[in-house]
């Protein structure tokens, strides 16, 4: 049975198992490869997408849970890596192996849209949940500071 | 003096990994070894436009590269120094990685050895293709070579009217004869742009934007997807199994069994599962009803390899070191000291789990790998398939990083066998419970100290007694005949002078299988050794820096005496420079705040120095890192930037064998199987990281490793100065700070 959500701002139709967790559906029905596997528990955060704006774990969110909401991937962040805290990541230098990397973004963005300012404990709280194993951590604080300054300084020249 | 050579691994590398399946590889990932590569790669004299840089009449220049990047940063290293010697424009250059053939390149990526191994061969490289250049413009205008200059991709002749690209040159430049390497003009370093300056990782916007395909992206159509069951318990073999209801679920294509593949490979065998996605593999996987024979080792626990290490340490052990006399020197000591320190398993945990794609077709065979071994691969894949390895396309996909992990070809082992009954393209696929109760784990150890100080103050005795499971006495098939090979490194070399100095080391057997963990013995070597001289330095009432510096003494060379043929000394001038540098940028004589303590820890280890200052605040049992602040000298840095983040890296790589990393063994097996049960640091326990960067301009070393082993002692030193307790066992323990 078709299960039909929108995908970063299209809508898109697949036909499989109803309990296929999402991150499967994104990475071999539709192979959208960004989203990635790290551990298949929620315990690392690689896999992380937004569900409603949510960052949401899609390696334990079965596909039928997302009916008729809307996805956004790291493929839907922007068409070339234009987005803000795509470009803070690519100034502060902070990928090393980059495995993780899609995953820190989708939560960084999600905590930014909730804290467009946030301190070094807003960081910690809402980014723990994503390991990173080269340690790139004292980058992404740096990165998701940048970020937030970017935004701030879009705000007030859109204003 | 020695009683037995510690190591001689180029023996070893040459004669390699001999085994039923005849895997020779680089064996022990030492920047030597890697650098023994690099002279055979100096060997494979090819013409730069064939091998090294590829110029399109458009003037589209793309720099290959031959080695494998897994986070280290040597997509962005290797190709800068191409890019300096043939004087190009960093922001027009295009990298592309290049296809296995180890008859031109020496691919294997480990070792912290590429940029050290690379270093003279790109820049020999890069200057013949400039070379060749130049003499193409020059024929071109008629003019002597000498009056053409190399500058932003192309020659250039008098004024700026005379330019021409090289898109309009290579034509001519690669037919020209190959310079001879060992005369081709270098560069002026002082004239370098490029080298030695900050430069953003090249893929870094793939990174950012899920563009960037690791293996586990490989996508070939019509392939399947493929997981194998295990025996839990290593060595344990598929007895019998029923596939009935795995053959029935959605999506299941097929099951079958695979061998066990022995030495070299070291696969565990088992059942795969094929199916045309990832999720139907790994719930094929869930319903099959397996008997294992668990085998000999169904016994093997970490309390019986601790009582192994015990029963170890009760008897004296091979001695690989003995100057003067301890015995007689501890007889007669002012003071004397003892200590005993403990290792467990640790695992690399890379965050994309073991994977590899294979099609193998009767007439050839393609592969997707994302692998340090590029070359192995492809002889594992040959080797199975029958067929030549030049038959066999092996394309190195990017790493969700390989710590050494990634150096083994079991995961490829596997995918070839399951493709080459499979017939279609494969992904065989590991989960995350795989990777960690399937792993090459960095060895467990036990440690016992003895120490002495004379009434001045001074070493009088240092005696280091080691058991340990290996890794030589797994990889070598001759590796229990000398063990210790592998496991003792700059801590049978200490910098600190004494006249008696003794090393014993006994194996421990294990069934774990344990392969090159980054910073490999250093990890273990640097902990113990910076730990006991901090012991001394308490007990000589003495400043931790002070007494190191004092141990040190003057400005010397001190021979390799893992690897004695060697001309790579420990230089003591640098290894103080590094702890003076730290020292100084970290305010080691300045008071902290309340609540603070530090340690520090200087190291040698891939030819490279480095030291560090750690900050530490104890509260309620637990311990806090809450600064870092490292010197490091690896001679020339190439990308001053990349070398900042591989020190940050490698210490929160290390941390997490100081706080958390532990794999222990109940029945044979791994307990731990998920990041719930194996925990690693998280961005809540980031310490703030600050790395000095001697601008050196000795020969480049490593850095993807060296920035391990300093930075557990540094932290639990510093716990000391807190706490007055001596942490000797990682990871640390909430009952080792109370």
């Amino acid at each position: 049975m078709a299960i039909s959500f929108t995908l970063n701002g299209k809508a898109q139709s697949v036909d499989v198992s109803p309990d296929m967790p999402l991150l499967w559906v994104l990475r071999d029905t539709l192979n959208m490869t960004g989203t990635k596997f790290g551990c298949g528990m929620a315990l690392c955060g690689a896999c992380t997408v937004h569900i409603n704006g949510e960052a949401t774990r899609s390696c334990i969110t079965p596909v039928s849970s997302v009916a008729g909401k809307k996805i956004t991937t790291i493929e839907g962040l922007s068409a070339d890596g234009s987005h803000p805290v795509q470009q803070a990541w690519m100034e502060e230098d902070v990928p090393q192996c980059g495995y993780c990397q899609s995953g820190q973004i989708m939560s960084a963005v999600a905590l930014l849209s909730k804290k467009p300012n946030p301190t070094d404990t807003d960081i910690d709280e809402a980014m723990s949940g994503n390991i990173c194993r080269c340690g790139t951590y004292q980058r992404i604080r740096k990165a998701i500071h940048r970020a937030a300054s970017m935004q701030v300084g879009k705000a007030k020249s859109a204003a | 003096m020695a009683n037995s050579s510690v190591v001689n691994r180029r023996d070893f590398l040459k004669s390699g990994a001999a085994g039923g399946m005849a895997l020779v590889i680089g064996f022990h990932l030492s920047s030597r070894a890697f650098a023994d590569q690099a002279q055979d790669q100096e060997k494979k004299v090819a013409n730069p436009f064939d091998a090294w840089v590829r110029v399109t009449p458009d003037n589209n220049v793309t720099l290959i590269l031959g080695k494998s990047e897994m986070g280290q940063g040597i997509m962005t290293a290797l190709p800068m120094i191409l890019a300096e010697e043939l004087c190009l424009d960093w922001k027009r250059v295009k990298i592309e990685q290049a296809p296995t053939n180890p008859k031109i390149y020496d691919h294997g990526t480990g070792g912290s050895g590429s940029v050290a191994g690379s270093w003279l061969p790109l820049r020999r490289a890069g200057a013949a293709a400039r070379e060749m250049l130049v003499s193409a413009a020059a024929s071109r205008w008629n003019v002597s070579p000498d009056t053409c200059k190399a500058q932003d991709g192309g020659i250039l002749h008098g004024a700026r009217k005379n330019f021409l690209t090289y898109g309009e040159l290579v034509s001519d430049a690669a037919k020209l004869p190959v310079p001879d390497f060992n005369t081709v003009p270098l560069k002026n370093a002082n004239d370098f742009s490029i080298v030695g300056h900050d430069t953003r990782r090249f893929e870094g916007r793939d990174k950012a934007t899920g563009a960037a395909i690791f293996g586990l992206d490989s996508r070939v159509p019509g392939m399947l997807y493929a997981v194998i069951a295990r025996c839990p318990v290593f060595g344990g073999k598929v007895k019998s199994f029923d596939a009935a209801k795995t053959k029935a679920m959605p999506g299941v294509r097929d099951v079958f069994t695979i061998d066990p593949v022995g030495q070299g490979a070291f696969t565990a065998g088992g059942v795969a599962v094929l199916a045309d996605n990832s999720w139907a593999a790994i719930q094929g996987r869930k319903a099959l009803q397996i008997t294992w024979d668990e085998g000999p080792a169904a016994s093997e626990s970490s309390a019986s390899l601790r009582q192994q290490f015990l029963d170890n340490a009760a008897k004296p052990g091979k001695v690989v070191r003995n100057d003067g006399d301890a015995g007689a020197a501890f007889a007669d000591a002012a003071k004397k000291i003892e200590a005993i320190y403990e290792f467990p398993f640790a695992p690399h945990a890379t965050m994309e789990p073991m994977n590899c794609t294979v099609h193998m077709r009767p007439d050839g065979a393609e592969a997707w790998v994302p692998t340090q071994a590029p070359q192995w691969a492809q002889e594992v894949i040959a080797k199975t398939a029958n067929l030549p390895p030049e038959k066999v396309i092996v394309h190195t996909t990017l790493m969700g990083g390989g710590f050494g992990r990634r150096y083994q070809a079991d995961f490829v082992m596997e995918a070839a066998q399951v493709a080459k009954v499979s017939g279609k393209p494969v992904m065989v696929f590991w989960t995350r419970e795989d990777d960690m109760q399937h792993g090459f784990y960095r060895p467990a150890s036990y440690h016992h100290f003895s120490g002495a100080l004379d009434a001045k103050g001074n070493l009088a005795a240092w005696k280091h007694f080691q058991t340990s499971t290996s890794i030589e006495a797994m990889w070598n098939p001759k590796g229990e005949e000398s063990p210790e090979k592998s496991e003792f490194a700059t801590a049978a070399f200490i910098p600190y002078q004494t006249p008696n100095y003794r090393v014993e080391y006994t194996l421990a057997k294990s069934s774990v299988p344990r392969a090159w963990w980054r910073s490999v013995e250093h990890s273990t070597s640097g902990f113990v050794v910076e730990s006991f001289v901090d012991e001394l330095a308490a007990v000589a009432g003495a400043d931790p820096l002070e007494f190191r510096l004092r141990l040190i003494g003057e400005d010397r060379k001190i021979p390799d005496f893992t690897n004695p043929k060697e001309n790579k000394p420990l230089d003591t001038a640098r290894l103080k420079g590094v702890l003076r540098l730290a020292a100084e940028k970290a305010g080691w004589s300045k008071p902290l705040p309340k609540g603070v303590s530090r340690g520090i820890a200087g190291y040698y280890s891939f030819e490279s120095y480095t030291a560090a200052v750690v900050e530490v605040s104890v509260k309620d049992g637990a311990a806090k890192v809450q600064r870092i602040v490292y010197a490091v000298d690896c001679g020339r840095p190439i990308n001053p930037e990349g070398v900042r983040a591989q020190v940050e890296s490698a210490a929160i790589y290390g941390l997490s064998a100081t706080l958390h990393d532990a794999i222990t063994i109940k029945g044979g097996r791994v307990e731990q199987s998920n990041f719930h049960d194996y925990q690693m640091p998280r961005i809540n326990e980031t310490p703030k990281t600050e790395v000095h960067v001697v601008m050196s301009k000795e020969e480049p070393t490593g850095i993807g490793e060296p920035g391990l082993p300093v930075v557990a002692p540094a932290m639990c030193n510093a716990i000391f100065a807190a706490t007055g307790k001596r942490i000797r066992r990682l990871p640390v323990r909430a009952e080792d700070l109370a």
